[in-house]
C-alpha cells in the first residue's frame, strides 16, 4: 500500500486577464502612488503614525500579521517532513507559494515603514548589528527564511525550465533546507511575539507575558493550517478545481489539536499570572480581547465533529476564524493593548493611505498567487491522485 | 465722581483762578490732574474730578511726624514735578508741620502743632515717616522730650486719616533688620489699629501724592489690600511688569554683574531680584519722572524687595528670590495631552468597505462550499441507494 | 506500517531533540545593569522649580532644535511634549482650584520630562542596529544617525516614550536628549542645568546627586538648607531657601535597575507622568528569554540537527519514490 501519493504538480493555465487580476492591477498602481509620495516627503505625510504610536499597520499588519498568515509554508512542511505525513505533500507546493509570497513582501513592508531604509544592511554588518536585540533576531531569520523558501521553491522553477540535472543535485541538499525551513520559523514566529517584552507595562497584561514565544509560536502554527484550509477552499472555487477534502479534513483534526494546546497555554498562563481581570474592565481593550479568543474556540464548534468536518464550508469558516484569532492576538500586543502611560492622550488609526498600501501589498500577493500558479506547476493535477 | 456736565463746565474763571494760585499753566494743570487720576487707576474722566476737588476744595491741613528714619521719604517728593513739592507744600496742601521743611524750630514748631491740630481738630491728615521704637518703653526717639509712641499716639487720635509712608513706619524697615535692638515697630502696630501704609524705601512720590489726592476728590482714602496698601499702586508683583520679563521667559539671565548677559539686561533674577515676590510699581512708573525703566532693575541691580515685609532688609540682597504664583499661566503642556489623529471619514470607510467586501465573499464561498457539499453528499446517498439495490438484486 | 514507524521515530527524535535543548545548562539570566560608577547626570527637584522653562530654551538652543507651534499664532515656541525637535519640556500637573505649588489636591506643580538616561536602557536592547548605545563611562545614552535605520523600535520600547522621531522628513532621525555631551568639549555641561535659575535641575556625577537628593528628603519641610545651583562641584551658585514637602522617594533610585536621571516630586510620581516602574528591567526580561532560547545558538543548532536528521531519512524516501514516480508519470 503506497502511503506517499506524490501527484504531479501542473500549471492551472487560463487567462491572465480577468476581473481578479485588473482589480489587483489598480489597487497595486494606487499603493505606487502614494509610495512616490512617502519616499519623497517622509512617512509624516501619508501615514498617522505619532509621537504615541510609532508602529501602525505597516509594521504590525504588512509586516507581522503578513508573516504570521504565510506560515502556511512552515506548518503543512513540518507535517510531511518532520512527522512524516507524506499523504499531504500535494499540499506543499501551493502552501510554499504562499508563504513565499508572503514573507517577501513582509520583507518589503519593511522598507516601506523604515524611516532610514537606506542603512537597512547594518542589521546584518557585524559592528553594526546588536545580537542582544529582538529585531536583530527576526530580521536575520526572516531574511534567511526567505532565501531557503526561494530554493524550496526552486524545483518548480527547474521544472518549467526543464533543468532537472540541477533540480536533482538540488534534491540531494533539500532536506537540510527543509530542515531550516522548519526551524527558522520557529525562531522567528516566537521572536515576533517576544519583541513586545522589552516594552514592559506599555502592553496590556493581557497579552504581555514571558510565555508570549511559545503562544506566538503555536499560534503561528495554527495559523498555517488555518490560511492552508482558507486559501485551499478559495483557490478551488476560483479555479473551479476539487477541494482535496481528503487531506484537508484530517489535516484540520491536527490544526485542533495543536489549537487545544495553544488555548491550554494561553488560558493557563493568563491565571497564573492573575491577569484575567483586565479582559472584564469594559472598553475597546477588552472587547478585542474576547473577539480574538472566541475566534479561536469556535473551530471547535464549527469543525468538532467528523460530520461537520466533512462540509468543506464549514472547513473554510474555522479557517477564517483562526485566521481572525490570529490577526487579533498580534493586533492587540501591538496596537490595540499598547500606549500604556507613553500611548497616553495619543489617538491612532490609520489614515486611507496606510490602509491603501496594506491592501495593495496584499494585491501583489494574490496577484502573485494567480500569474504563478496559472503559470507554473504548483497545484497538484486534478485527476493524477489514485484513489486510496 | 461728581455730576460730568458740572465739572466739564470749568469756567475760564475757575481755571483762571488755579492758574493764579498755583502758578501753573492751564494746561500744567490739567496735566497734573491727568497724571495722579492715572497713577490711582482710575477711569477716564476722572481727572476732570481731580481738578475740580483741588480747584474748589480748601487746602487740607497735614502733620507729618518724623521717627527712626532717613528722611529719605521727604527727599523722594522733593523729586516731584508735578506739583513740585513747594507747589504742593503752599498750594494743594497746608503742611502745618514738618521737622524738615518747616522754617519753625525748638518750642516754636511744637506750639504749631498743637494749634494745627487744634484747630483742625478731626480733620488733618497725619502722615508718619520712620519706624517707632518701641523697646523700653521707646526712649531711643524722642522729640521735644516725647517718645515716639506718646506722640503718634497723641496725633493719631484726632486725625481724619493716618499715613504711614515708607517701609519703616508701614512695617519697621531697616531700622527692624534683625537683631532690631531698638524694637522698631510699625504706625498700625503702635497704634494697634490699621492704616494706609505706602512702603517703599523709598516708595514713589506720586503713590504717596495720589493718595492724598483721592482724600481729596472723593472725601475717603484709596481702596487697600489687608496690610493697608493702596490697590492701585501695590496689587501687582513687580516681576508682572517688568521689562525685563521676556528675559526671564525665555531663560536669560545675567550670571555675574558685567557679564555678557548683564550688559544686554537679561533677567537679574538669579544675581538675587526679589522682583517675584515683591508688591510694588517701581516696574510700571518707575522713578525721577523720568517715566519707565528708571529703577533698580532697569540700571542693572536686582530689585532688592524694599517695600515688602519680609524681604526687604530682611533676605540677602542676593540669595535667590521664592516665585509668588499667583495664577500659573495656561501655556503649559499638561501632564498628559490629546493628540494624534484618529479615524478619518475616508479611512473609516475604506476600512468598512474592505471589511464589508471580505466578509460577503466570505459568505459567499461558505454557501458556495456548502451547496456544493449538500449536492455531493445527495449524490453520494443516492449512489450507496443504488449499489444497495445491486446488491440486493 | 512503514508509516506508523516514519512517525513514531519522528516524534520521538524531535521529542528528544526538544527535550535535550530543555534540560540543557541554560543560559544565566541576564541580570539588570546598574549606573556605571562614574555615571553623569541631573537630578530635578520639582519643589525648587518655577516652571520659568528657560531650561525648555536653553535646550532647544544647544541643541538647534526649531521650534513648535501648538496654537494659532506662530510666535511661541508651545510644545506639547517631547518630541523629535523638541528634547526636553517643562509640563504642569493641575488639580482643582490648582491654588498652591506642589499641593496634589487643589495644586499645581512641574515636571521636566527629558530622556532618564537610564542603567539598563530598553532603548539599547531594542536597537537592531546599535544605533542607540550606552557610554561605559559616563553612561549617557547616545544615539548615531549613522546606523540607524528607522525602524522606531527604541521609540516603542522605551517606558518614558522619550526617543521620538521625525515623521515630517524623508530622512528623518531620532530625537533625544543627550546630556549636551557635544558641548563638553567646550567646558559645558547641560544647558538645562547650566541655566536653571533655581538649581532645580542640577548636573553632576549620579553618585553625587544620589547623595545630594537623599539629603534633601531627610531634611525637615519648611527648615532652610543651601541648594547648589548648576552643576556640582562647580563653582558655587548656591542658596538658602526653604525645603519643600518632598516625598520620601527618589525617582530613579532603583527603577529598571535605576536611572541616571534622578526625580524628586512632593506630588505622587505617577500623577505627574512618571510610570511605576519595578527594579528588573524590561531589557533584562528580553535579553534573558532570547539568551535562553538562543544564547550561543546552542538550541538552533542542536534542532537544527534533530531537525535535519528526520527530514533527510523522510526526504531521502520521497525523492526514491519521486524520481521513479516521475519516470512512470512521464510515460
Amino acid at each position: 500500500m503506497t502511503t506517499h501519493q506524490h501527484a504531479a504538480h501542473t500549471p492551472v493555465g487560463g487567462s491572465l486577464v480577468n476581473a481578479a487580476t485588473l482589480v489587483c492591477g489598480v489597487l497595486i498602481a494606487i499603493m505606487a502612488a502614494i509610495l512616490l509620495v512617502r519616499f519623497i516627503f517622509g512617512l509624516g505625510t501619508v501615514a498617522n503614525i505619532n509621537d504615541g504610536y510609532s508602529w501602525g499597520i505597516w509594521v504590525v499588519v504588512d509586516v507581522m500579521i503578513g508573516s504570521a498568515l504565510a506560515c502556511g509554508g512552515f506548518s503543512v512542511a513540518l507535517l510531511v517532513y518532520i512527522f512524516n505525513k507524506g499523504e499531504y505533500h500535494p499540499l506543499v507546493r501551493p502552501a510554499l507559494l504562499a508563504s513565499l509570497f508572503g514573507y517577501t513582501l513582509a520583507g518589503a513592508g519593511i522598507f516601506v515603514d523604515l524611516g532610514r531604509w537606506w542603512n537597512f544592511w547594518h542589521i546584518f554588518w557585524p559592528g553594526y548589528a546588536n545580537p542582544s536585540s529582538v529585531m536583530f533576531e527576526v530580521a536575520v531569520c526572516v531574511t534567511a527564511y526567505v532565501l531557503v523558501m526561494w530554493i524550496e521553491f526552486s524545483p518548480v522553477f527547474l521544472e518549467k525550465l526543464g533543468k532537472r540535472d540541477v533540480k536533482r543535485k538540488l534534491n540531494k541538499w533539500l532536506f537540510f533546507f527543509i530542515a531550516l525551513g522548519v526551524l527558522l520559523p520557529m525562531m522567528h514566529q516566537s521572536s515576533l511575539g517576544t519583541m513586545l517584552v522589552v516594552m514592559g507595562g506599555q502592553v496590556n497584561p493581557l497579552w504581555q507575558t514571558p510565555a508570549v514565544p511559545l503562544i506566538y509560536l503555536l499560534t503561528a502554527i495554527v495559523i498555517g493550517y488555518g490560511v492552508v484550509l482558507f486559501e485551499s477552499c478559495v483557490a478551488a472555487a476560483s479555479y473551479r478545481r476539487t477541494i482535496e477534502m481528503r487531506l484537508l479534513n484530517p489535516m484540520s483534526k491536527i490544526m485542533l489539536g495543536v489549537l487545544a494546546v495553544y488555548l491550554v497555554v494561553r488560558f493557563g498562563d493568563l491565571l497564573i499570572r492573575g491577569a484575567l481581570g483586565e479582559a472584564f474592565h469594559p472598553g475597546w481593550v477588552a472587547i478585542s480581547f474576547w473577539v480574538e479568543n472566541i475566534a479561536f474556540v469556535a473551530p471547535f464548534f464549527l469543525i468538532g465533529s467528523a460530520q461537520a468536518r466533512r462540509n468543506p464550508a464549514n472547513l473554510f469558516l474555522a479557517g477564517i476564524a483562526i485566521m481572525i484569532g490570529g490577526i487579533l492576538l498580534r493586533l492587540n500586543g501591538f496596537l490595540i493593548g499598547y500606549g500604556h502611560f507613553t500611548g497616553s492622550g495619543w489617538t491612532y488609526f490609520p489614515s486611507l493611505a496606510e490602509i491603501m498600501v496594506t491592501v495593495g501589498i496584499f494585491a501583489i500577493e494574490v496577484l502573485g498567487y494567480i500569474i504563478i500558479t496559472r503559470r507554473f506547476p504548483v497545484l497538484p493535477r486534478e485527476n493524477a491522485q489514485v484513489a486510496s | 465722581m461728581g455730576d460730568m456736565n458740572e465739572i466739564f463746565d470749568l469756567g475760564s474763571d475757575a481755571l483762571h483762578g488755579i492758574e493764579q494760585r498755583l502758578g501753573m499753566s492751564r494746561r500744567d494743570y490739567l496735566q497734573f490732574c491727568a497724571t495722579l487720576a492715572v497713577t490711582m487707576g482710575l477711569p477716564k474722566g476722572a481727572e476732570a474730578a481731580v481738578a475740580k476737588a483741588i480747584e474748589t476744595s480748601q487746602r487740607p491741613s497735614v502733620i507729618w511726624l518724623h521717627f527712626q528714619e532717613c528722611t529719605g521719604c521727604s527727599e523722594s517728593l522733593l523729586r516731584a514735578e508735578h506739583p513740585t513739592l513747594e507747589k504742593l507744600i503752599l498750594d494743594v496742601i497746608s503742611l502745618d508741620y514738618h521737622e524738615t521743611l518747616m522754617a519753625a524750630a525748638g518750642h516754636q514748631a511744637e506750639a504749631a502743632r498743637k494749634d494745627a491740630m487744634k484747630a483742625h481738630k478731626g480733620k488733618y491728615v497725619l502722615v508718619v515717616e520712620g519706624a517707632i521704637p518701641v523697646k523700653d518703653n521707646g526712649i531711643f526717639c524722642k522729640i521735644g522730650g516725647h517718645t515716639a509712641i506718646d506722640l503718634v499716639k497723641e496725633c493719631a487720635a484726632d486725625a481724619a486719616a493716618v499715613i504711614a509712608i515708607g517701609s519703616c513706619a508701614s512695617w519697621g524697615g531697616m531700622p527692624s533688620t534683625g537683631p532690631n535692638p531698638t524694637g522698631a515697630s510699625s504706625v498700625a502696630e503702635v497704634l494697634g489699629k490699621p492704616v494706609v501704609t505706602i512702603p517703599g524705601c523709598p516708595p514713589n512720590p506720586y503713590n504717596f501724592l495720589a493718595t492724598v489726592v483721592h482724600f481729596l476728590t472723593f472725601g475717603k482714602l484709596p481702596d487697600v489690600d489687608k496690610l493697608g496698601r493702596p490697590k492701585f499702586a501695590y496689587s501687582r508683583l513687580i516681576h508682572e511688569n517688568c521689562e525685563r520679563r521676556a528675559h526671564f521667559d525665555a531663560g536669560r539671565f545675567a550670571m555675574e554683574f558685567g557679564d555678557a548677559g548683564h550688559r544686554q539686561g537679561y533677567c537679574l533674577y538669579k544675581l538675587g531680584c526679589k522682583g517675584p515676590e515683591t508688591y510694588a510699581n517701581c516696574s510700571t512708573i518707575g522713578f525721577g519722572d523720568a517715566g519707565e525703566n528708571n529703577w533698580p532693575v532697569g540700571c542693572g541691580h536686582p530689585c532688592i524687595g524694599c517695600s515688602e515685609k519680609g524681604v526687604g532688609f530682611t533676605k540677602p540682597i542676593h540669595q535667590v528670590a521664592s516665585v509668588i504664583n499667583i495664577t500659573p499661566p495656561q501655556q503649559y503642556p499638561r501632564i498628559v495631552e490629546e493628540q494624534g489623529k484618529g479615524a478619518s471619514f475616508a479611512s473609516a470607510a475604506a476600512l468598512a468597505a474592505l471589511a464589508g467586501a471580505a466578509a460577503g465573499a466570505a459568505v459567499m464561498l461558505t454557501r458556495n462550499l456548502g451547496l456544493s457539499h449538500a449536492a455531493e453528499e445527495a449524490e453520494r446517498a443516492k449512489a450507496e441507494g443504488k449499489s444497495k439495490d445491486q446488491a440486493q438484486v | 506500517m512503514d508509516t506508523r514507524r516514519h512517525f513514531l521515530k519522528g516524534v520521538v527524535a524531535g521529542g528528544a531533540a526538544i527535550t535535550a535543548a530543555a534540560v540543557a545548562p541554560p543560559v544565566c539570566a541576564r541580570e539588570t545593569y546598574s549606573r556605571p560608577a562614574e555615571a553623569l547626570g541631573l537630578l530635578y527637584d520639582a519643589t525648587l522649580c518655577i516652571g520659568c522653562k528657560a531650561c525648555v530654551a536653553a535646550c532647544k538652543e544647544a541643541n538647534n532644535n526649531p521650534p513648535e507651534f501648538s496654537t494659532g499664532d506662530h510666535v511661541w515656541d508651545t510644545p506639547l511634549d517631547t518630541s523629535a525637535y523638541t528634547f526636553n519640556i517643562i509640563k504642569m500637573y493641575r488639580n482643582g482650584t490648582m491654588q498652591t505649588k506642589d499641593a496634589e489636591v487643589n495644586g499645581f506643580a512641574f515636571m521636566k520630562t527629558s530622556c532618564m538616561h537610564c542603567a539598563d536602557p530598553s532603548c539599547v536592547s531594542a536597537c537592531p542596529v546599535s544605533a542607540m548605545t550606552k557610554d561605559p563611562a559616563t553612561g549617557i545614552v547616545a544615539y548615531d544617525p549613522g546606523a540607524c535605520v528607522g525602524c522606531r523600535y527604541c521609540v516603542v520600547a522605551c517606558p518614558f516614550g522619550i526617543p521620538k522621531y521625525q515623521y515630517d522628513s524623508p530622512t528623518g532621525k531620532i530625537g533625544k536628549c543627550e546630556l549636551c555631551r557635544h558641548r563638553y568639549a567646550d567646558g559645558h555641561y547641560s544647558a538645562c542645568a547650566e541655566v536653571c535659575p533655581t538649581g532645580a535641575t542640577l548636573y553632576g556625577r549620579s553618585a553625587d546627586l544620589l547623595l545630594e537628593a537623599k539629603r534633601r528628603i531627610a531634611l525637615k519641610p519648611g527648615s532652610v538648607t543651601r541648594y547648589p545651583r548648576g552643576k556640582i562641584g562647580g563653582p558655587d551658585q548656591s542658596y538658602e531657601g526653604p525645603v519643600g514637602n518632598y516625598l520620601q522617594h527618589v525617582y530613579g533610585e532603583n527603577e529598571f535597575g535605576g536611572t541616571q536621571v534622578l526625580k524628586l516630586s512632593a506630588v505622587t510620581f505617577a500623577k505627574v507622568g512618571m510610570p511605576d516602574l519595578p527594579p528588573k528591567s524590561s531589557a533584562a526580561t528580553s535579553e534573558t528569554l532570547q539568551h535562553s532560547l538562543y544564547g550561543g545558538l546552542v538550541m538552533p543548532v542542536v534542532v537544527l540537527g534533530a531537525l535535519s536528521f528526520i527530514a533527510k531519512r523522510n526526504v531521502h524516501d520521497e525523492d526514491d519514490e519521486s524520481d521513479t514516480g516521475k519516470d512512470k508519470g512521464e510515460k
